[in-house]
């Protein structure tokens, strides 16, 4: 089912708005992530996807209906609550079960549909048992299974994940990605954590107060975040940023000065002071590229695969990873340099981005087919 | 060899002396336990004793066994020149009281309840604070107003009446003890009756209320022993001795200072009593577990 909202506003208080002139479109069968820190409303947009709020203005529309006025029940949707709101009075099976029982169906067929979403998420030895006697990810999965039992159009997931411990993480990604497939069902996820955005979804909304700042696959967002939030909050370890100087075609960083190609990047004649974006993996040892920074070694972690090594330059941190063998000192001065092209711009004023759209496409679309 | 024996000799020591202070301890606590609630006791022991015997010599030596005082369970007793009426009436007035009283008690306090943890509505905090402040307002003080109410809808000398005006008395403070439990109820179950696929009325009825029947089986507890001991209304606004409950039977045998019989005085109490003994047995254990619950770690 193709959701659409246009316009949406919500408030709770009056005076602000939680959610403040919102427009998303979310295709038939795509897996959505609203991605944001806490309180930024994409809890709120959530629930009103659900019904369970009422926007103050604007539409929704499920296949290009208006839904403003239907209750959840009428929906069709299936939801997966960060607490997982499970029924302790029931078992796990009647659990299952209920949203069947709403509809009428056959207490038989019921049974039946029921145990076939247990099998899907690997519960069908646990029926009998009361919530209470499960363990965290097992509540989850019987959240899932009741979620799906019905054969919703729209799956909403509200930080499905968040109570469970790293490695299940991990395990409950891929099984809902697969059942998500499998499906073949809409599905919208709420979560505060970039990594299960970024690997589980199609497309990502990135929300800050109540709006949405770039709506974009994730390696789109990861490659050419439109702003300086995005680029913050995308990808682990976070983009080290330096403070750097923009004249004409010239960006003066601490220790160097670069010359920039106009066809790829937008720049006045006037200084402008700009933050400069760099990955970690970007960043390799060495005066190879042509951005090179020189700085102290404040910090060595060895991460099995690499060496994460923090680098004081100036005020700034930075970090690149290099090779496990190699030896580097607590103290030593050393060069880090990269590629021009790796290099991210933002105004440090507007925090908007200063390269121009065409910069890096062919680097994406090289990324995604890999 | 000797070397373990001594040291063993030792730790039984240091044993034997450290529970010695445990015991110490606990023989303190329940020697003023023992001592506090001897006195009460003693009066139901008392209590039991006199009804089982002609009388009390010096009012604590029981003198000649008898059934005499428990005549009232089998006979129509006369009691200062009148016939009493008949205590199973009396007890089956009683029942009904608190039985109708609990029932009408839980349904609304269950619904009024939910409206004051769940809705917003205008005025819901001030009313909330004068919920509070009604049920302090002692009930003797209603006696008038309330007897006009009652005589103008001709509810007067009737059972029915003083249910009402007893549960009227009582809902504010039920409804804030049940609104309590329904505050302990995560929204997110709630919401997740509401998506699938229950109105706003089924997700209450079949979801809600469940998680709080511990508050709901509280709540009719304490209601049906309010109930059971209520005397002040019945006895102003109860008259006839068709209508005569538990309370104001007990109350016929003592009205006359000059004329108690205490043996038979101790009987009915005892009687009275029972149906309360019996219930608190049964019902302890859902009083002891007051919490509602849902979501995580439930």
């Amino acid at each position: 089912m193709k959701i659409e909202l246009r316009n949406i506003c919500k408030s709770f208080n009056k005076k602000t708005n939680t959610i403040d002139n919102m427009n998303l479109t979310i295709n038939d069968g795509e897996f959505v992530a609203l991605l944001g820190p806490s309180g930024c409303g994409k809890s709120t947009t959530m629930l009103m996807i659900a019904g369970i709020y009422k926007p103050d203005r604007g539409e929704i529309y499920f296949d290009g209906q208006i839904v403003n006025d239907l209750e959840p029940k009428d929906r069709n949707i299936g939801m997966v609550f960060q607490s997982y709101a499970l029924y302790p009075h029931m078992t796990v099976l009647d659990n299952i079960a209920f949203p069947l029982k709403q509809q009428k169906v056959p207490k038989e067929e019921r049974i039946k549909r029921a145990k076939r979403a247990a099998e899907m998420v690997q519960l069908e030895h646990l029926l009998g048992r009361k919530p209470s006697e499960l363990s965290g990810g097992q509540q989850q999965r019987v959240a899932l299974a009741r979620a799906i039992v019905k054969r919703p159009k729209v799956l909403l997931l509200d930080e499905p994940m968040s109570n469970l411990d790293a490695r299940l993480k991990i395990e409950m990604r891929e099984e809902i990605s697969r059942i998500q497939r499998e499906l073949g069902i809409t599905t919208i996820l709420v979560t505060h954590d970039q990594e299960e955005a970024m690997t589980m979804a199609d497309r990502i909304a990135v929300m800050k107060e109540g709006q949405i700042i770039q709506y974009d696959t994730p390696m789109e967002l990861y490659y050419n975040p439109k702003n300086y939030f995005i680029a913050q909050f995308i990808g682990t370890p976070p983009m080290n940023f330096l403070k750097g100087k923009l004249l004409n075609n010239q960006l003066h960083l601490p220790n160097s000065t670069v010359e920039l190609d106009c066809e790829f990047w937008e720049f006045n004649r006037k200084e402008t002071e700009v933050h400069v974006g760099i990955r970690p993996y970007d960043l390799k040892l060495g005066k190879n590229g042509n951005v090179y920074i020189k700085g102290t070694v404040s910090m060595v972690e060895l991460v099995g695969h690499s060496k994460m090594i923090s680098v004081k330059v100036g005020n700034e941190q930075v970090r690149f990873f290099a090779e496990p063998n190699i030896s580097i000192e607590y103290g030593s001065v050393i060069e880090i340099s990269t590629q021009t092209s790796s290099i991210h711009l933002f105004d440090a004023v507007t925090g908007r981005s200063l390269k121009k759209d065409g910069m890096n496409k062919g680097l994406v679309k090289e990324s995604v087919y890999n | 060899m000797e070397i373990t024996g001594y040291q063993t000799e030792s730790t039984t020591m240091v044993i034997s002396s450290s529970r010695w202070k445990k015991r110490i301890t606990f023989i303190i606590a329940y020697g003023v336990l023992v001592l506090t609630t001897l006195p009460i006791i003693l009066m139901y022991l008392w209590l039991l004793v006199s009804s089982f015997f002609e009388k009390m010599k010096f009012g604590f030596i029981p003198v000649h066994f008898t059934l005499e005082n428990w005549e009232f369970l089998w006979t129509n007793v006369e009691h200062g020149g009148s016939m009493l009426p008949s205590i199973w009436r009396a007890t089956w007035n009683s029942f009904v009281f608190s039985g109708t009283l609990t029932i009408l008690e839980v349904i609304i306090g269950v619904m009024a309840g939910y409206a004051l943890a769940r809705t917003e509505f205008p005025g819901r905090q001030a009313l909330m604070k004068t919920i509070l402040l009604l049920h302090a307002f002692p009930s003797v003080a209603l006696l008038i107003a309330v007897f006009y109410i009652l005589n103008f809808m001709g509810l007067f000398d009737s059972l029915w009446g003083v249910v009402l005006v007893k549960t009227a008395l009582q809902i504010p403070m039920t409804a804030w003890i049940i609104k309590g439990f329904f505050d302990d109820v995560p929204w997110d179950v709630e919401w997740a009756g509401l998506i699938d696929g229950c109105s706003r009325f089924k997700v209450w009825f079949s979801i809600v209320l469940p998680l709080i029947k511990p508050g709901i089986a509280a709540v009719s507890i304490f209601s049906f022993l309010s109930g059971w001991s209520e005397f002040l209304l019945l006895y102003t606004f109860i008259l006839s001795d068709e209508n005569v409950t538990l309370s104001s039977y007990l109350q016929k045998l003592i009205s006359d200072p000059n004329m108690v019989n205490y043996g038979m005085l101790s009987a009915v109490s005892l009687f009275y009593m029972f149906p309360v003994l019996l219930f608190f047995l049964f019902t302890q254990k859902s009083l002891m577990q007051m919490s509602a619950g849902g979501g995580k770690g439930i």
